[in-house]
């Protein structure tokens, strides 16, 4: 009787603590053509055999948040369900004169600038719903861009737990130092979510990051 | 002096001291900001604006470039004074900022898109590229 008291106790306290994993609200933030849509992707694709939304050199192209439920990441053993949303590029600036330059016609820049700034709006207004955010920075880039600090101060001011990833360490320009500098205090996953280098160390710290939640 | 300098005309620098948006509340602030940028001015700021603030600055600026013709948004940038003080550093700018509403060591410099080609930062300092 005893043991089985305790069987169902200990049961109980397991469940719970899965409970609460469970269905992990992870965003994908970061400034346009970063590679957001990359990761999530790869993700989604490892785990469910799905993507989550098209790819494109032409910035912006994601101009909805796009969801994933119930992804099951399975790493060495361990678990862990999420939802992934993966959110379009936050922009100061959008000119449709931008695409213009990709060959797009003058009436579908105007059309692809006019979902864009929605879909800026789209990103933030999502910010407060987030369990865990993965910041995507484009490492070939200078990081001390102020979109790039005003996401990460307002997920701070959120108290939302935050893993910045320097994507694109495949190309020659990248520099995953100078985003460690510019900020010092966050933990910074190197990758290429396009050939799939080092998701090993990306599930590592994802796991760490929603023990944080 | 030479012929050409002249090219830059058709926009001023605003210096707004943080006094005159201390006392507004966010939604009054970013209207006074944009309204200064609207008018194609570089507006240089003393001090920042909240973390809110600044997100509420892009959505109410992309809501913008809908709706006013020829505004394609703007350039930011802010460059702090105490962004090497260290964690002991940054809690007592913390504090006073708090206390204050702002960071005072910081300057914030917003530029309208079509003047403002592109704020280059690090740490130490800016650089402003102008469309020509």
């Amino acid at each position: 009787m005893a043991i089985k008291i305790m069987k169902n106790f200990f049961t109980r306290i397991f469940f719970n603590l899965f409970k609460s994993k469970k269905n992990i609200k992870m965003g994908f933030y970061g400034p346009p053509n970063a590679g957001k849509t990359s990761l999530a992707n790869r993700i989604c694709k490892d785990f469910t055999g799905e993507e989550i939304g098209s790819v494109s050199k032409i910035p912006h192209e994601t101009r909805n948040v796009q969801f994933k439920e119930e992804v099951e990441i399975d790493y060495k053993g361990k678990k862990m369900t999420f939802k992934m949303i993966d959110t379009p590029g936050i922009a100061t600036k959008i000119d449709y004169e931008d695409f213009l330059k990709y060959k797009m016609k003058k009436s579908e820049s105007k059309k692809r600038a006019k979902e864009a700034t929605q879909g800026v709006i789209e990103s933030i207004k999502w910010l407060d719903d987030m369990d865990v955010v993965v910041v995507v920075l484009d490492s070939t880039e200078n990081p001390y861009n102020q979109v790039n600090i005003t996401i990460i101060g307002n997920l701070a001011a959120r108290k939302i737990p935050v893993l910045i990833v320097a994507n694109k360490i495949d190309m020659k320009k990248s520099d995953i130092k100078r985003i460690e500098a510019a900020f010092p205090e966050y933990d910074i996953v190197g990758l290429s979510a396009k050939y799939g280098t080092n998701l090993e160390e990306f599930y590592e710290s994802i796991f760490k990051l929603a023990k944080k939640i | 002096m030479k012929k050409g300098v002249g090219k830059l005309k058709g926009f001023t620098i605003n210096f707004l001291p943080f006094s005159e948006i201390k006392s507004l509340d966010s939604t009054k602030r970013i209207r006074k900001v944009l309204d200064i940028i609207l008018d194609n001015n570089i507006l240089i700021l003393q001090g920042r604006l909240k973390p809110e603030e600044e997100t509420r600055l892009i959505e109410d600026t992309m809501a913008m470039i809908r709706h006013v013709k020829n505004f394609k948004g703007v350039e930011l940038a802010v460059i702090s004074g105490n962004e090497n003080d260290g964690f002991f550093g940054k809690m007592k700018m913390g504090l006073a900022n708090a206390i204050s509403g702002s960071d005072f060591g910081a300057i914030t410099i917003i530029g309208p898109a079509t003047i403002v080609r592109e704020i280059k930062r690090n740490p130490k300092k800016i650089e402003l590229f102008l469309n020509r």
